[in-house]
């Protein structure tokens, strides 16, 4: 077992990068991602990394390196954040297409305007539909694991993994964080060996023209790819488990057992949202939380299995999706939802945009609203939490 | 029947889409998508070659008397070759239909 070492998460996460002997890291710094790039320059720099790390002039060419690299075989790695992402956006959707397994870190951030650069998840959602896998942690120790296992799934399910821990609240917080031993990371990833690649020898196109004739079964393909990474995500969690005594699952739940009232959240506002919980636990209340760390491809069944009984549900969001039926998160669960015979009402809040703070006592209001719609018709639409009148 | 069949079953295609055929964009004559085509006068041009090299498509090949030709099959008609044509000649003329 490796040791505890209290480390600012974002150099904890470039560590882990490290660790996964990545060949070529192509970034450009954007706050709050900015720690985690700087150490792994600093990392190659000194010679403690033998990889290449490019310092190009904005992330559409971060990526767009990235897409080169991989496609020749070797590992990538990418991180950014806000702007920086939807600056990337083009090459996102070529990335997954292509079925190149690079593994992007996003310091979640939220959009300008107004600029800002504090947290919240406006950034990662408007990436919903590009055919990446995405993951979100909720802590530091959770933020480095899911770095392993990103590349363990990347290169198995050959789909790009996206990431995502929560800026400066997760990123720039020192946490005792346990590595795993070198060894240990070498046999959960071993080395990259892709059946096709780009190479002078062995000469193959690649992101060629898909005319109207097969266009749609490209898609087809990566869409069932991206379903079928399903099994690999889990099975790749369950392989760490043996190595690191860390289990992880795709939907992580907290006091849910009986619980009549639930909530849905993703992200570090979950430790809150647990003392939340536990304070009407102590009242009496049945509530209880569910956390999603898988968030595409979308673990509906562990979703409808974790909902158990429950009569409402508050679903929190840290994004608006503008001139919609809801938050992101709040869609996704409305609709999936509608397939299956639960029915609980949906109380839909957008809460914690822009780093504002969500405390306790919100969390606890928002519960109340859930017993409140347990008995009467539920709003339709979503509430943008605590937003002065 | 639908209009655009599928050419291929998606489980069959080759992950990412990739080609693994080198050189088969030969297979695909691309030509009829231009609506101008390069017309060369041999009486101007000085084989200097920058049409070949310049031509996007790669449509130039060299003729046994050492003229650069374009291969209308795979020619789109952007007129690079004769805005670039140091002697000016080659013109782009509407290709019949
Ligand atoms: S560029 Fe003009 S002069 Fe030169 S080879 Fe081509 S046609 Fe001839
Ligand atoms: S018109 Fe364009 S495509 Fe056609 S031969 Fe000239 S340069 Fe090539």
């Amino acid at each position: 077992m490796g040791k505890r070492v209290a480390k600012e998460v974002s150099i904890a996460v470039a560590d882990a990068v490290a660790q996964c002997r990545v060949d070529v890291i192509a970034a450009y710094p954007i706050t709050p991602q900015t720690h985690i790039v700087e150490h792994l320059s600093e990392l190659v720099n000194n010679g403690e990394l033998d990889a290449e790390f490019v310092t190009v002039e904005s992330e559409h060419a971060a990526l767009s390196v990235c897409i080169g690299a991989s496609a020749t075989g070797v590992r990538t790695f990418t991180s950014t954040a806000a702007q920086g992402l939807l600056f990337m956006y083009e090459c996102l959707f070529i990335a997954s297409a292509l079925r190149l397994p690079i593994v992007m870190v996003v310091a979640n951030r939220s959009v300008s305007a107004p600029i800002s650069i504090w947290n919240d998840h406006g950034d990662i959602m408007t990436m919903r539909d590009a055919g990446w896998i995405q993951t979100f942690s909720e802590n530091g120790q959770e933020a480095v694991d899911l770095v392993y296992h990103a590349y363990r799934v990347a290169e198995k399910a050959m789909l790009p993994v996206a990431v995502n821990l929560d800026g400066f609240i997760v990123t720039h917080v020192v946490e005792p964080i346990e590595l795993l031993d070198q060894e240990l990371v070498d046999r959960y990833i071993p080395p990259y060996r892709p059946k096709y690649k780009l190479d002078p020898k062995n000469p193959i196109t690649v992101g060629a023209i898909g005319v109207p004739e097969i266009y749609t079964e490209a898609r087809k393909a990566l869409d069932v790819a991206l379903e079928n990474s399903y099994r690999t995500i889990v099975q790749a969690w369950k392989d760490f488990e043996k190595i690191s005594g860390r289990k992880y699952q795709p939907v992580e739940t907290y006091r849910m057992e009986d619980a009549e009232v639930g909530m849905v959240i993703m992200g570090s506002l979950t430790e809150t949202a647990m003392n939340a919980v536990d304070k009407l636990r102590e009242e009496g209340k049945k509530v209880g939380l569910l956390r999603f760390r898988l968030w595409r491809p979308f673990p509906y069944r562990d979703f409808l299995r974790a909902i158990g009984k429950v009569k409402s549900l508050v679903v929190v969001d840290r994004a608006l999706s503008h001139g919609s039926t809801g938050g992101p998160v709040g869609i996704e669960i409305r609709s999936a939802l509608y397939q299956s015979n639960k029915r609980p009402k949906i109380v839909n809040f957008v809460a914690g945009l822009a780093g504002r703070d969500v405390t306790v006592e919100d969390f606890i209001e928002m519960f109340e609203k859930g017993y409140t719609y347990m008995t009467k018709k539920a709003p339709f639409f979503y509430e943008i939490y605590g937003v002065k009148e | 029947m639908p209009k655009s069949p599928g050419l291929v079953s998606w489980k069959k295609l080759p992950i990412g889409m990739f080609i693994l055929e080198a050189g088969n964009s030969v297979k695909f004559k691309t030509g009829d998508w231009k609506s101008m085509k390069p017309v060369l006068d041999k009486e101007k041009c000085i084989k200097c070659g920058q049409c070949w090299l310049l031509c996007p498509d790669m449509a130039y090949s060299q003729d046994e008397e050492g003229y650069y030709i374009s291969n209308l099959n795979y020619c789109k008609g952007c007129g690079i070759c004769a805005s670039i044509c140091p002697k000016g000649a080659i013109t782009m003329v509407l290709e019949e239909v």
